[in-house]
């Protein structure tokens, strides 16, 4: 990553460099988490759509062929496949693009997976504008808005490989249907091997009582950033991250509200439906207090490079930065 | 008894039954589709009289043969034949689409049990069947999986998806039986959206297809016969039927795919049918299923 950063101060966890943190693909995170599974579970299956090697569920088709299912370039029949798989008492994880995974096989997922209530673990691979170079089709940047809306479904967006994997193996556990929604590059690795992971429970990665920001998947990252940022300036932000979209951890954040009375939510997702408007219904509810959302807004995304379009977009850490400015002067003015 | 078995005579018997169902519940509810329910009580009384091992008794019997209409709405026909085979009391149906009762429009695992998948947008059916008959056969488990689907719900995409699936991967445990009605809520079907050649079709996507006079239960019966002998690849029933078959003013009418009969054309149509609204009515109330004794040569 790029953006320039302040040196750690101690707060952020001890094992994270931020100046120079790990990078490491969230997609293999998933494709570790299908092979731990496939160890532990002969229930668990795999499908893909002509996506093996960019999903990373190569590692769990090289060591389980027996249980691994190519569909082929057919999302939607893809969707109810796994949907009739998990009906005979199979764990089906399908690997797609998030792109196709939340948008061409949504009323797949709505009438036939959610609406059964049938354990299919959706892998939405390619989320978010980090994609970079295969432009505005490819970048899904609505999946959380769209998956949230649909009852029974659990929706996931883990902030780094360790999440990714270990949300992967979680969802097995869980007798919904669950999404989970990872990248495509390298990110910086902001949990590690020990790092506990509950589906439905947020975590306080850094204290705080100033503000808070509320943030998921890479944005995490660019979160402990401005976090820092805003400390040399003797703010103190607290940094939550919501990895459990839906169930969302609805204490955490009213917490988060009354303890620190201003908010900044950071998603790497369109600014309508998603975190932001997830974290807002839950503060309008609990505890009024201004919110800041930084996020895509609301248009297509296009051709880059990773950092540069996080920056042209307006969510890498100095955008961060900016939305606390806004949100203490409305706290301040109250 | 979980396989039936039931000869011709029994056969038609059931199917005649299944007819003054969906007109009584029709006539109760005031809402829900007519034509296509008609269409498939004849095969549909062979599917669940003769053909599958199912077992109302014990729904999650691993050994079950698995169904799933892709048509979700024609759920009086198939809520009738659930009633009649013993899934849930006959009484039930006159709660059909009704905020009190557990039979939604269109079937809902979680409401009504022995549902196994819920349905309702066309053209999904299929694929679910798919799941079902590779992770049956994934299991080493024997059971056939059937999967009834309407004429004009070819014009669907992710149709031809699934079966280019199931032929890919030679589910041969994976039989389609298709309501070939040739009517859809617009027209004829050939009108709206040409399907034809549909034989064609499923046999170039590597389909055994079998056409079968879908009103004639010895015809049906055959037709799942050659598919349960036909290895290596899927099968496919094109059953032949019309449109609202068996109540005269509907036959062949495309007005009554979604329509009910009012109180007096339901009146019409069970005299036609052999017997009166009231009756019938009585019998449903009464949570009388008559009791099905399997044909004497029916064992397999």
């Amino acid at each position: 990553m790029s953006t320039p950063v302040p040196a750690a101060t101690g707060v952020t966890p001890a094992h994270l460099n931020l100046a120079a943190p790990e990078l490491k693909r969230t997609r293999e995170g998933f494709g570790h988490g299908l092979l731990d599974l496939g160890e532990r579970n002969p229930n668990v299956v795999v499908l893909v759509g002509d996506l093996t090697g960019s999903t990373n569920v190569n590692f769990f088709a090289q060591k389980y062929p027996e249980r691994f299912i190519q569909v082929g370039i057919a999302e939607q029949n893809m969707m109810c496949v796994a949907a009739g798989l998990a009906a005979v008492g199979k764990i089906p994880y399908l690997a797609t693009y998030g792109a196709f995974a939340a948008c061409r096989s949504l009323d797949q997922i709505r009438v036939t997976v959610a609406y059964s209530d049938l354990p299919v673990k959706i892998g939405g691979a390619h989320g978010g504008i980090s994609v970079g170079p295969d432009g505005a089709t490819h970048q899904a940047m609505e999946e959380i808005a769209i998956i949230r809306s649909i009852p029974n479904m659990r929706m996931i967006v883990p902030c780094d490989y360790w999440e990714t994997r270990k949300a992967t193996v979680a969802a097995a556990a869980d007798p919904h249907p669950v999404y989970i929604r990872f990248g495509r590059e390298p990110v910086p690795v902001v949990t590690n091997e020990e790092t506990p992971f509950v589906l439905g429970k947020a975590a306080v990665l850094r204290p705080g009582g100033d503000l808070a920001i509320i943030a998921c998947g890479v944005m995490v990252y660019e979160a402990l950033v401005a976090a820092e940022t805003l400390q040399t300036r003797g703010i103190d932000a607290r940094v939550v991250n919501v990895a459990t979209l839906k169930p969302l951890d609805t204490a955490e954040i009213e917490r988060a509200a009354r303890e620190c009375g201003a908010i900044v939510t950071a998603e790497e997702h369109q600014v309508h439906g998603g975190l932001g408007g997830a974290v807002a219904e839950v503060v309008v509810r609990t505890h009024p207090v201004p919110v800041e959302f930084v996020a895509v807004q609301d248009r297509f995304g296009r051709s880059g490079k990773q950092d540069e379009l996080m920056a042209a977009f307006g969510i890498k850490a100095p955008d961060i930065v900016r939305a606390a400015d806004r949100v203490l002067s409305k706290k301040r003015a109250g | 008894m979980p396989r039936l078995n039931l000869d011709v005579e029994q056969l038609r018997e059931r199917a005649l039954f299944v007819r003054r169902d969906i007109v009584a519940l029709l006539a109760r509810s005031q809402t829900g589709h007519s034509g296509g329910p008609l269409s498939c009580a004849d095969f549909g009384a062979v599917l669940f009289f003769h053909e599958m091992n199912v077992n109302p008794e014990r729904l999650d019997d691993p050994s079950r043969d698995l169904w799933h209409f892709s048509i979700g709405h024609v759920t009086p026909v198939i809520y009738s034949l659930m009633a009649e085979r013993g899934y849930f009391p006959l009484e039930d149906l006159l709660h059909f689409r009704r905020i009190e009762g557990h039979l939604q429009g269109h079937p809902s695992k979680h409401d009504t049990r022995g549902i196994e998948v819920s349905a309702g947008s066309l053209g999904q059916g299929l694929s679910v069947c798919c799941g079902m008959a590779l992770g049956s056969r994934m299991d080493g488990n024997p059971r056939r999986v059937y999967c009834v689907m309407g004429d004009g719900e070819q014009q669907e995409g992710q149709i031809w998806e699934a079966a280019m699936f199931a032929a890919h991967y030679k589910l041969d445990n994976l039989c389609g039986v298709i309501d070939y009605n040739r009517k859809q809520i617009d027209g004829d079907v050939e009108d709206v959206m040409g399907i034809a050649p549909l034989a064609e079709k499923w046999r170039a996507f590597n389909w055994n297809v079998i056409e079968v006079d879908g009103h004639d239960v010895g015809s049906v019966i055959e037709g799942f016969e050659a598919a349960r002998r036909t290895k290596g690849k899927p099968s496919v029933l094109l059953a032949h039927t019309v449109m609202g078959k068996g109540v005269s003013y509907m036959e062949d009418d495309y007005r009554w795919h979604g329509n009910p009969p009012s109180v007096e054309q339901a009146e019409t149509a069970l005299i036609e049918l052999g017997t009166s609204l009231s009756a019938w009515t009585k019998r449903l109330e009464g949570h009388t299923a008559p009791a099905v004794t399997p044909s004497a040569n029916g064992a397999r």
